[in-house]
């Protein structure tokens, strides 16, 4: 049975696309079949991200529309055979995304593939309930800053409201996955801990990604940062947090940047 | 030491990164806006009208492939024929590219 998952955080701007091309990566690399689907209508950049924007040629709301058919739309990654994406549109029309389209799409793509992923667009709006109301698990995505851990707590409480499973009176297994963390900042007592994050919005914790060079090396390639640098310390607690998805028994630690020698001497500039 | 630093270093990431965005760009200033439509949905249509009208093709035997460059884009559309009658004999699906 498919398993979806909504990729959400109601901030923007603290790792949710990166978050889904990393997530479904890391999940394809198991060797089961993924689509990471874009949500952000009007403003796409997963196939940025993916680098796969030069290959675009349908979107979502051709689909939903009428003007192509779902296989037409999805891209095969390039690099990881069990690995695609369903681009978001750029149109302004608002109304562009149906709730009818979108049920109908996500039947679909739960047939062909193990893992339908989700890129919620930021916002607590129609787009990001559409994305979320088929997921049969999420990820909440949040800084420890204090906003985003506000609007991730606006988040949960949709998530068990507005979704197809609350309203069908079941509960939505959520996962929280702290991005951006500087554990010797938080240590000092700069910046939130897990615990103090955990502490507020209690609800588990799927992974712990530390703030890295790599993260923004790998966008600038258009490669997951687990398909980029997949020994790198993002990486590696992007591939613990799939161990974690897929029901091992796994403890959240920080990874660290292995640094070699000449990253000691010479403190890596351009990243 | 800055040159010592590069030379220790990976190949960096951003003038790829400058790349991606301009070739990207440049195809969607000329797309998107008031006014503008969507070629490829609009060329794609068109082409299935006039291959329609001689055969029955099956939507989902169709793949539409693209890549943009800075020079020049590749659109590349695979239509699978269906079995056509020779002789009295059925012929296997053909695939042609237009």
């Amino acid at each position: 049975m498919a398993q979806v998952l909504v990729v959400t955080s109601g901030k923007g701007g603290v790792g949710k696309t990166t978050t889904t091309a990393a997530l479904g990566a890391a999940l394809a690399k198991t060797g089961k079949s993924v689509v990471v689907v874009d949500f952000d209508v009007g403003l796409r950049n997963l196939d940025l991200v993916m680098g796969a924007e030069r290959r675009v040629v349908f979107d979502l709301v051709n689909v939903i529309q009428g003007d192509a058919k779902l296989n037409q739309a999805i891209i095969k990654d390039k690099r990881l055979d069990t690995l695609s994406l369903l681009p978001a549109s750029q149109t302004r029309d608002k109304d562009a995304l149906t709730e009818e389209g979108v049920a109908k799409v996500m039947a679909e793509l739960k047939e062909k593939f193990d893992w339908v992923v989700c890129d919620s667009p930021a916002g607590i709006e129609r787009g990001a309930q559409l994305a979320m109301a088929h997921a049969d698990q999420a990820v909440i995505v949040t800084n420890p800053e204090v906003s985003s851990v506000r609007d991730s707590d606006r988040i949960i409480g949709m998530l068990d409201s507005t979704t197809e499973k609350a309203k069908a009176g079941e509960k939505m297994p959520k996962h929280l996955l702290l991005t951006r963390y500087d554990p010797a900042r938080a240590a000092r007592g700069e910046m939130l801990s897990v615990d103090d994050v955990l502490d507020i919005l209690s609800i588990p914790l799927i992974g712990i990604i530390p703030e890295s060079q790599d993260v923004l090396r790998s966008s600038n390639l258009g490669a997951p940062v687990t398909l980029a640098a997949p020994e790198s310390a993002p990486a590696r607690a992007y591939f613990e947090a799939v161990r974690r998805l897929t029901g091992e028994k796994v403890d959240v630690t920080v990874p660290t940047e292995k640094k070699g020698l000449f990253d000691w001497l010479f403190k890596r500039g351009a990243a | 030491m800055s040159f010592l630093a590069n030379l220790f270093n990976r190949k960096s990431s951003a003038p790829v990164a400058r790349d991606r965005l301009q070739i990207l760009l440049a195809h969607e200033r000329a797309n998107l806006g008031e006014g503008k439509s969507d070629l490829l949905v609009q060329l794609q249509k068109e082409i299935m009208e006039v291959i329609s009208r001689h055969i029955a093709v099956d939507q989902d035997k169709v793949q539409v492939k693209l890549d943009r460059g800075s020079g020049c884009s590749m659109l590349e559309i695979d239509i699978e024929v269906p079995g056509i009658e020779q002789n009295g004999k059925e012929k296997k699906g053909d695939t042609h590219s237009v």
